[in-house]
């Protein structure tokens, strides 16, 4: 479809979709532009605000309460970890579905994308009641697995969907080569899939980074992530926004720079492979 | 040695028998082709053959052992896909080099083994390259150069030309047909094409939903047609094959005569007819003539060139010791 | 490639992933199920260990019944329809204008993208403060910049303000999905319709938008699924105040506010099915997509 575009539609083009991207983008601007100003000015009249003089005392405001650094830990340690122990079983699962596929694959990708479907407000209780007993309430690992356990089925899936377009005769050439099952996986499947991999992960550490049910009911003050601790915000009294700007700021940085490398994935991950 | 037996092999997914028991015997050296319409099951054979696929019943013998339940890697094939099957993330080097490291052998060796490949397949300059970098041609010669280096009992190819164009196709027909006349190793070869099987193979099988239909050298196929089926596959452009009172008077339900064994006349012949469209390839011209010996047209060859007028009458003769006959179960009478 | 060999080892493969998702599907949802049907207190003293009183449908009875029921079902479908139709509507607009020449695309899209990324609690607090807050709120300085009272927004206009705060975070979901489908629409097709005679508008509607009857579909479905269940947004706010109480948080108070644990099952097992049947129909597109 190379056509010559008038540039006078091209420019009107621009001028529209930079306004709109800018709108949308606004309110995360703002907070970036909140967390540099001092508590005070903050509060002011938007024009005020950015008049009023630069400052990074708010992020070494934030960075000093220790338990901004723990809640940040949390998070990292939540969402890297429940990613990895998701992976460890999906690998096999999405491995045997993509290429040793049976008449039930199609039946058992479809219930494990259903057991994603279920509110979790529905079983809230049960796994409130199973914390307690296991002593897992307000604690990492707990959260890790109930995390790992929701994003399973994206995970399985997903990889499911790389694994399959690798060709299946490349697989066989390996083993007519003399390549066993595990060196098959490990020297051929393997560098293959990781790209794949890596967006399966992506996807999946910004999903467990962002999820507030069940970190926000599971958790105290010990395990809470960043979801958590941000919501003890919404006190009246722990309102300060310049500081809740820094705090949120340090909050989604990491996730959007990571989130902007995923844009792709996203796309595929979220609609199960329904739209590429 | 590279001898391989199939003693009533069959093969069904779930309720559908692709392949019925067949028995078939490729002997040490041979270059034999598996031909036939797609979905005949010719691949299938292949894979069964190779060990990635179970057989329902029945055995498969290499060099006279009973090699149906050994892996694939342990069977001494080696395998070129239709798809190449190249390893994207390994270089040249590294993909021919991968079945040596899964053999364990030593580095030195290795590298010997690959530099002598890479030479017979004029891959030198490329053994760095990943293959996402090479032409069509070139990655089908690395894939030829991953089987040689092992040195296996024999090479299965399966379909390996029908993704290059024509032109690369012929010469890497040549090329792989050089390979086996230098190597003199046991080559199964899967191919749609008659052409492909007609120019390379020692012998021809030629199947059909599954079933062996005939099997022979390209001349046998060619002179004596087992049936009506291979008289139809076998020959390009096909045989014309004839239904009806035509038939019957030569006391058969069918007959067919090739286009290269039909005469053309403007003046006389036993078939008279029209001429519709003709091919003029230069070496040959094609004439397809609609007569009154059957309802559809006859395909008819002239050597060199010919010029006939679109709607011409002309007379066909079909010479008689090149007509073949069929009975009713479409089996040749001889 | 099914060998025996390759299928044993594909099934010992499977079995942790199986096993796993078997056990976090009926375990809680049995108990969900059963505490359903029981009178469950924790507050006064009602424990498993005692023994729970069965009371039949009583409490699917009484959950349906309550004053706060209908309310939460209507707060419930008007935030998910709010949010649909918006993100919807925004989303293949903004599709096809993402999908049109300009300079600095990539940039731009990043721009649209970037909320989604945005962890719920956060966008809801800086919504609700940063920008709703009637005294200091960027809204309120640009309300009384034109002279005008500014708004309570979460109070006067709770339901409004939410759905504004939900479709931002979702309508960049929606723009991607649209604006993926929206290239993966064969030019040749557009080519061969403007080759026909079709003006620009019927190219749209004749083509573009059949093409995207399916993404549109899905988006939806999805949203669905994900919106029923909102909960940080309206925690954080205002936590269930001013109408804004979805069925989701209802069960939420139920359960883990008044400790009425069997109507708040009760409540539970009346949205897994509200979810399952917005899910079968997803997974009747799903399905029809897996060539597996």
């Amino acid at each position: 479809m190379a056509r010559a575009v008038t540039s006078r539609r091209k420019i009107i083009n621009t001028v529209v979709a930079w306004g709109i991207g800018f709108l949308i983008f606004f309110p995360i601007l703002w907070i970036v532009i909140l967390s540099f100003k001092a508590e005070g000015d903050a509060i002011r009249t938007p024009i005020e605000v950015l008049t009023a003089p630069w400052t990074f005392e708010n992020y070494s405001i934030v960075q000093a309460r220790s338990n901004y650094s723990m809640h940040f830990f949390n998070s990292v340690v939540i969402s890297f970890g429940s990613t990895i122990l998701g992976l460890i079983i999906a690998v096999p699962a999405a491995w045997s579905m993509a290429f040793v596929p049976s008449r039930r694959t199609k039946d058992i990708l479809m219930w494990m994308l259903s057991t994603k479907m279920l509110p979790a407000v529905g079983v809230l209780y049960p796994i409130y009641l199973m914390f307690i007993q296991l002593g897992l309430l307000d604690t990492r690992t707990g959260l890790m697995i109930v995390l790992m356990l929701i994003n399973l089925p994206i995970i399985i899936w997903m990889l499911f969907t790389y694994f399959k377009e690798i060709p299946v005769d490349i697989l066989e050439a390996a083993r007519m080569d003399g390549a066993s099952l595990r060196e098959e996986i490990l020297y051929v499947l393997t560098p293959m899939a990781i790209p794949g991999m890596a967006s399966t992960v992506l996807l999946n550490v910004i999903l467990a980074w962002n999820e507030a049910f069940w970190t926000l009911n599971l958790t105290a003050a010990n395990a809470a992530p960043l979801t958590a601790f941000i919501a003890s915000y919404s006190s009246p009294e722990g309102l300060f926004y310049a500081k809740l700007s820094a705090a949120s700021v340090m909050a989604i940085a990491p996730i959007l720079i990571l989130g902007w490398f995923s844009q792709k994935q996203l796309v595929r991950g979220l609609t199960f492979g329904a739209v590429k | 040695m590279g001898q391989i037996q199939l003693h009533q092999v069959s093969k069904s997914f779930g309720a559908t028998e692709v392949i019925p028991p067949l028995d078939l015997t490729i002997e040490d050296g041979e270059f034999v082709v598996f031909v036939g319409p797609s979905g005949c099951g010719k691949s299938t054979l292949l894979r069964l053959i190779a060990g990635l696929e179970d057989v329902s019943a029945g055995q498969v013998l290499i060099d006279g052992l009973d090699a149906t339940k050994v892996a694939p890697a342990k069977r001494r094939l080696a395998m070129v896909f239709q798809s190449y099957a190249l390893y994207p993330h390994m270089s040249v080097r590294k993909n021919i080099a991968f079945p040596l490291r899964m053999a364990k052998l030593d580095k030195a060796d290795q590298e010997e083994r690959i530099a002598k490949a890479a030479a017979v397949l004029n891959l030198t300059d490329y053994l760095d390259r990943r293959p996402g970098q090479l032409s069509g041609g070139q990655r089908q010669r690395v894939a030829i150069g991953r089987a040689i280096v092992r040195e296996p009992a024999a090479f299965l190819f399966d379909e390996p030309l029908s993704n290059l164009d024509a032109a690369l196709r012929v010469g890497m027909r040549l090329e792989i047909s050089e390979l086996h006349k230098r190597l003199k190793t046991t080559m199964i070869y899967v191919t749609h094409d008659q052409v492909e099987a007609m120019t390379m193979a020692d012998k021809i099988v030629v199947l059909n939903s599954g079933m062996i239909e005939q099997v022979g050298s390209p001349l046998e196929l060619y002179l004596r047609p087992r049936n009506t089926f291979v008289a139809g596959f076998i020959g390009s452009p096909m045989m014309n094959l004839i239904d009806g009172p035509e038939a019957e008077k030569l006391g058969a339900a069918t007959i067919g005569v090739r286009p290269e064994h039909i005469d053309i006349s403007k003046t006389e012949g036993i078939w008279t007819g029209t001429v519709g469209v003709s091919e003029h390839l230069g070496s040959d011209t094609f004439f397809h003539v609609l007569t009154d010996a059957a309802p559809e047209p006859l395909t008819v060859r002239a050597a060199g060139e010919m010029a006939l007028d679109y709607g011409a009458r002309v007379h066909l003769t079909p010479r008689p010791a090149q007509v073949h006959r069929f009975d009713a179960n479409g089996l040749r009478i001889e | 490639m099914a060998t025996a060999h390759s299928r044993s080892a594909a099934r010992i493969m499977m079995a942790p992933a199986v096993f796993v998702l078997l056990v976090w599907m009926l375990v809680p949802l049995s108990m969900t199920l059963f505490f359903s049907f029981k009178k469950f207190l924790p507050l006064r003293g009602d424990s498993i260990g005692r023994g729970l009183d069965w009371v039949g449908f009583a409490n699917y009875a009484r959950f349906i019944s309550s004053s706060s029921f209908w309310p939460s079902v209507v707060t419930t479908l008007l935030i998910v329809g709010g949010v649909l139709v918006i993100t919807v509507a925004l989303g293949i607009l903004l599709g096809i204008l993402l999908d049109q020449p300009m300079w600095g695309q990539g940039v731009v899209r990043i721009l649209v993208i970037a909320p989604f990324f945005v962890m719920p609690t956060v966008s809801a607090l800086v919504w609700k403060n940063l920008f709703m807050d009637p005294v200091n709120g960027f809204l309120a300085h640009v309300w009384r910049a034109f002279g005008a009272t500014p708004v309570e927004w979460l109070s006067q206009a709770s339901l409004p303000s939410i759905v504004l705060i939900v479709s931002w975070e979702w309508l960049p979901f929606a723009t991607l999905i649209l604006l993926t489908a929206i290239q993966s629409l064969d030019s040749e097709q557009l080519e061969a319709a403007e080759m026909d005679g079709a003006s620009s508008p019927a190219r749209f509607f004749y083509i573009v938008l059949p093409h995207l009857a399916r993404a549109i579909t899905i988006v939806i479905l999805i949203q669905t699924i994900f919106l029923l269940s909102i909960f940080a947004e309206i925690f954080v706010t205002t936590g269930g105040a001013f109408g804004t109480k979805t069925l989701t948080y209802l069960i939420y108070q139920r359960v883990l506010e008044s400790q009425n644990v069997g109507l708040g099952s009760a409540g539970g097992v009346y949205a897994i099915i509200l979810a399952n049947i917005v899910a079968i129909f997803l997974m009747r597109i799903v399905g029809k997509n897996l060539d597996a």
